[in-house]
């Protein structure tokens, strides 16, 4: 074990430029997988930000007995998309219309008779804001007798439906690309070290160890190398991210770093790759010799 | 020891080896001469499992080599000891690092490698020399090293593929009178050379190759070559 820790970290030792190398091609590799796990990450959480202002307005008939809302309240509160339910009388909703609509404060204030119907508001659950659901919501509202009109802006969820699908095509099939990209770009470094080592790996050979011997400090070696190239990226997306806050209008739309455990799911792809790209390249050196 | 039997060795561009049929007693010394190209060093690689014949059977120390599995590699190469002519050793390490290496890749205990590289160093006459590397080293002091390394797991044949080729006329002297004392000591060799010169000076068993076929035995035995 002590035998497996030397040799690879003498690997970094003898040859600490091309060690440098790798670890800086896997920890940019990784950081341009960072970036754009990064800016997923703000999307997904800007589109999430608008999908909570998702609500379905059931607009009451007038004088309907608050017994008949209180109730049927209570069974749109059961149904599965359903979050919450909130009743607006008549009067807040004038109350609210007087300090929303400055323009109209003067039409509000003279008014002998209130206009606004009152409503029940109703914010659906997270992955029921979409347009399918929200109809299914809104259809089964009309259905009340004391329902006038239910208004939910269709159009409006369409789109976020599609800007959602299309951010996650594009998140998936880029994700992908980059990550392959890097897999490549990693294994044909740690190549480099096998063949730097071709040397070294015969005069193994020839003394008599055996494969898994000759595997050990290598894949080790790639591990550390994916784990410090990982570390690396993690610490560029940190850089990046505190740059980008640091811009006066960026910080007021509240961009978000990765979650720790995204983080920690990075470094250990980084290590993963590390290891698979050392299991393939000395594999196939191991076969060839 | 080793035993060629009806050995082939083809490749796409023609045969190495044709019908090789050869016997190595336990302690015999063999030279293997030939023009480049004769086939001694396929001869050698198959005696170390590096090769396997085409058909035929080569068989060493218990191994037959044609039916290796990935694991018996290792293991025939622990009982043997190989020097070549430009005597590989890792530049990066020391003499004495260089034979611990082979120690400890074969799992050796840690405790009782440096007492066995020191003792195969002094065998050597390189005691003095264990802290340098092999770029401070001469060239026969370099083989002497390879030699060391070889010997070092105590091996019951030693292969020599040309080990004198990269040497001035002195170094030659000196490794090949050690290559000796290690026959002496029991230890069967096996030598490819092209200097006749120092094949002539010995009555040892001279093996010839043309185009892989042997052409001149001068010691053909039955197999029951008396040891040492």
């Amino acid at each position: 074990m002590r035998l497996l820790f030397r040799e690879a970290l003498s690997a970094f030792r003898r040859a600490p430029l091309l060690s440098a190398l790798s670890i800086t091609t896997i920890g940019f590799s990784l950081y341009a997988v960072g970036l754009f796990g990064l800016v997923a990450v703000n999307l997904r959480e800007a589109l999430h930000t608008v999908e909570q202002r998702v609500e379905v307005v059931a607009y009451l008939l007038r004088g309907t007995p608050p017994e008949t809302i209180a109730q049927a309240s209570e069974d749109i509160n059961a149904f599965p998309e359903v979050a919450r339910v909130t009743f607006v009388s008549e009067d807040e909703a004038l109350k609210r219309a007087r300090m929303e609509l400055v323009e109209f404060r003067d039409a509000y204030r003279d008014l002998s008779v209130n206009p606004l119907p009152a409503s029940l508001e109703i914010q659906l659950k997270d992955g029921y804001r979409d347009a399918e659901h929200t109809a299914a919501v809104a259809e089964r509202l009309k259905g009340y007798g004391f329902v006038d009109d239910v208004r939910y802006g269709r159009e409006w969820i369409e789109k976020l439906d599609r800007l959602r699908n299309i951010a996650a095509l594009v998140g998936l099939t880029i994700g992908l690309a980059f990550a392959a990209v890097a897999v490549v770009i990693i294994g044909v470094t740690i190549r480099i070290t096998v063949l730097q080592r071709a040397r070294e790996i015969a005069i193994m050979r020839l003394v008599g160890a055996t494969n898994g011997f000759i595997r050990g400090p290598f894949l080790l070696e790639g591990m550390l190398k994916g784990l410090l190239g990982g570390l690396l990226a993690i610490g560029l997306c940190y850089g990046t991210f505190l740059l980008f806050r640091g811009q006066a209008e960026l910080a007021t739309s509240g961009i978000v770093f990765l979650k720790t455990q995204q983080v920690v799911l990075g470094v250990v792809f980084g290590v993963c790759i590390g290891l698979a790209g050392s299991l393939v390249s000395v594999g196939r050196h191991l076969r060839n010799v | 020891m080793i035993r060629f039997s009806h050995v082939f060795k083809d490749y796409p561009k023609g045969a190495a080896l044709k019908n090789v049929s050869l016997h190595v007693a336990k302690g015999e010394f063999v030279f293997l001469t030939g023009h480049s190209g004769a086939g001694k060093s396929t001869m050698l690689k198959m005696m170390y499992g590096d090769l396997r014949p085409s058909s035929g059977d080569v068989r060493v120390s218990g191994f037959s080599i044609g039916e290796l599995s990935p694991g018996d590699v290792p293991r025939l190469r622990r009982r043997l000891g190989i020097i070549f002519q430009d005597f590989r050793l890792l530049d990066d390490r020391t003499a004495e690092e260089n034979i611990a290496f082979a120690l400890e890749v074969t799992g050796s205990r840690r405790d009782s490698i440096a007492p066995k590289v020191m003792r195969v160093l002094t065998q050597v006459g390189l005691a003095a020399k264990a802290q340098a590397y092999p770029q401070e080293l001469s060239g026969g002091e370099q083989q002497r090293v390879a030699i060391a390394r070889a010997l070092v797991n105590d091996p019951t044949i030693l292969i020599a593929d040309e080990p004198t080729g990269n040497l001035d006329e002195r170094a030659t002297r000196g490794v090949f009178q050690l290559i000796r004392e290690i026959n002496a000591g029991g230890t069967a060799v096996v030598m490819a050379t092209h200097d006749l010169d120092l094949v002539k000076q010995t009555t040892y068993r001279t093996v010839e190759l043309r185009e892989g076929t042997v052409v001149f035995d001068s010691g053909v035995d039955d197999g029951s070559a008396e040891d040492e």
